[in-house]
């Protein structure tokens, strides 16, 4: 069985096509070694990298974007937007600097993507 | 009046990349206009993933990906960044008009790079019959609301157009809890990247309607429901196949509009089709020593084109300026 699927792991849009039956499962399509990784994982265990913003408090903003550190697997996004909605940032923060450790529970930590001072 | 070597209009990535390379090829005297409180322009909106690839070689977010021009650009000497500042007026001789909260200022430069992006096409320039009720938006507006400003704009949502930002915000919706009914493309096929269909519409199983228009909207106060029906190939309606869809928000995402009103102000050729400027070489206009660069110029689909493109923008204003060799 041959399984055909995108890439997304940049803009150009890789056609991949994966052929089940062989050992190991031979992935074609791809422009570059990106897209084995890709097809390998989104075979076994789909995985996105959220992005979302978090609520503040006393700080310059109403709201600081933020990320995962990796990619969360997918069946879990939506337990993960439930977790972002629950945290409320205090203190000042660069991109980079971590609003939740261990997010999830996974050892995902949730990082700030931009810089927000305080009020 | 205040003097300046060089005046940049906007302080996203193109007005930042541009300021960047006129000071590195040699301009000593710059200053950049940003109407907003903050640089990065739409970049700050953008919380997704997918910039930076081709020019960082990694992937980052929106804000990000501006963070780090902001870092840089606060770097250099000789670059005066004036936030909360709209230009309003241009002329042919290079004055530029401005607000600043209290007061107009005005400037004379010797050369101009016009770096003000974008504005999105309503619901009225695609002409769908119907009622004027509240709860229709422009797909990046929403963005704004839900990202910037912590408001949700509906909870039964349908996306008019395939637009990358019309995608992204059929997943930032549903991220949010509300429902997106479906996605209406007239075209065959999106206008988005492939990479935002997958990630965005097929991993939410969000019904996609391709070769499909919006007859009509209904509601009186608020958004109750729209009519979609399947085109033929010269987009008239097939008869039969017409369908409504329950929603409370309608997002449009059917485009963008350079903007170049300043410009024109200025006596530039505009190109009346793309409302570009009319140009024989990248970031060029019919003035000389008026540059455009960015989504302003053209419309890009990644900004890592518009930083490229920007650099070369702010060398061309140095080369003018006889600051750098062409």
């Amino acid at each position: 069985m041959t399984k055909k699927m995108v890439c997304i792991e940049c803009p150009k849009g890789c056609v991949l096509e994966v052929d089940m039956d062989a050992k190991p499962v031979k992935i074609t399509g791809n422009k570059c070694p990106k897209g084995i990784g890709y097809a390998l994982s989104e075979m076994e265990d789909p995985r996105r990298v959220l992005t979302s913003s978090v609520l503040t408090e006393s700080l310059e903003l109403k709201l600081a974007p933020v990320k995962t550190d990796r990619p969360v697997p997918k069946k879990e996004l939506s337990r993960a937007m439930e977790e972002i909605k629950k945290i409320r940032l205090k203190r000042a923060v660069s991109a980079g600097d971590i609003v939740a450790e261990n997010f999830l529970g996974m050892g995902i930590k949730l990082v700030a993507t931009r810089e927000v001072g305080l009020v | 009046m205040i003097e300046r070597e060089l005046v940049i209009v906007g302080g996203g990535p193109s007005g930042m990349a541009a300021a960047i390379a006129a000071r590195e090829n040699g301009v000593k005297d710059i200053l950049l206009l940003e109407r907003d409180q903050y640089l990065g322009g739409i970049l700050n909106q953008c919380v997704h993933t997918g910039f930076g690839l081709e020019y960082f070689k990694e992937v980052l977010t929106g804000p990000e990906y501006a963070d780090r021009f902001i870092k840089k650009i606060r770097g250099l000497p000789d670059i005066e960044i004036s936030l909360r500042s709209f230009a309003v007026g241009m002329t042919g001789d290079k004055v530029v008009t401005f607000l600043k909260p209290g007061r107009m200022e005005r400037v004379k430069a010797r050369a101009i790079i016009m770096a003000t992006g974008c504005r999105e096409k309503t619901r009225e320039m695609v002409h769908i019959a119907g009622t004027r009720p509240s709860g229709i938006f422009s797909a990046g507006f929403a963005q704004k609301l839900i990202n910037i400003e912590g408001l949700l704009p509906g909870k039964e949502v349908v996306i008019v157009g395939s637009g990358d930002i019309g995608l992204i915000m059929a997943r930032r919706f549903v991220l949010e809890g509300a429902k997106v009914s479906g996605v209406v493309e007239i075209q065959g096929q999106s206008r988005g990247l492939v990479r935002n269909i997958v990630q965005c519409i097929e991993d939410f199983d969000i019904p996609i309607y391709f070769n499909h228009k919006i007859s009509r909207i209904y509601g009186r106060d608020r958004v109750e429901a729209l009519d979609a029906v399947r085109v033929d190939e010269n987009f008239n309606e097939i008869s039969g196949t017409k369908f409504a869809l329950k929603c409370d928000t309608i997002l449009m995402s059917v485009g963008l509009i350079p903007e170049n009103e300043l410009i024109e102000m200025a006596g530039v050729a505009i190109d009346r089709k793309t409302n570009s400027p009319v140009s024989e070489e990248l970031n060029k206009t019919s003035v000389p020593g008026i540059f455009v660069c960015g989504n302003s110029f053209k419309v890009y689909d990644i900004v890592d084109s518009v930083t490229r493109d920007s650099l070369a923008a702010g060398k061309l204003a140095a080369e003018y300026l006889g600051r750098a060799r062409a």
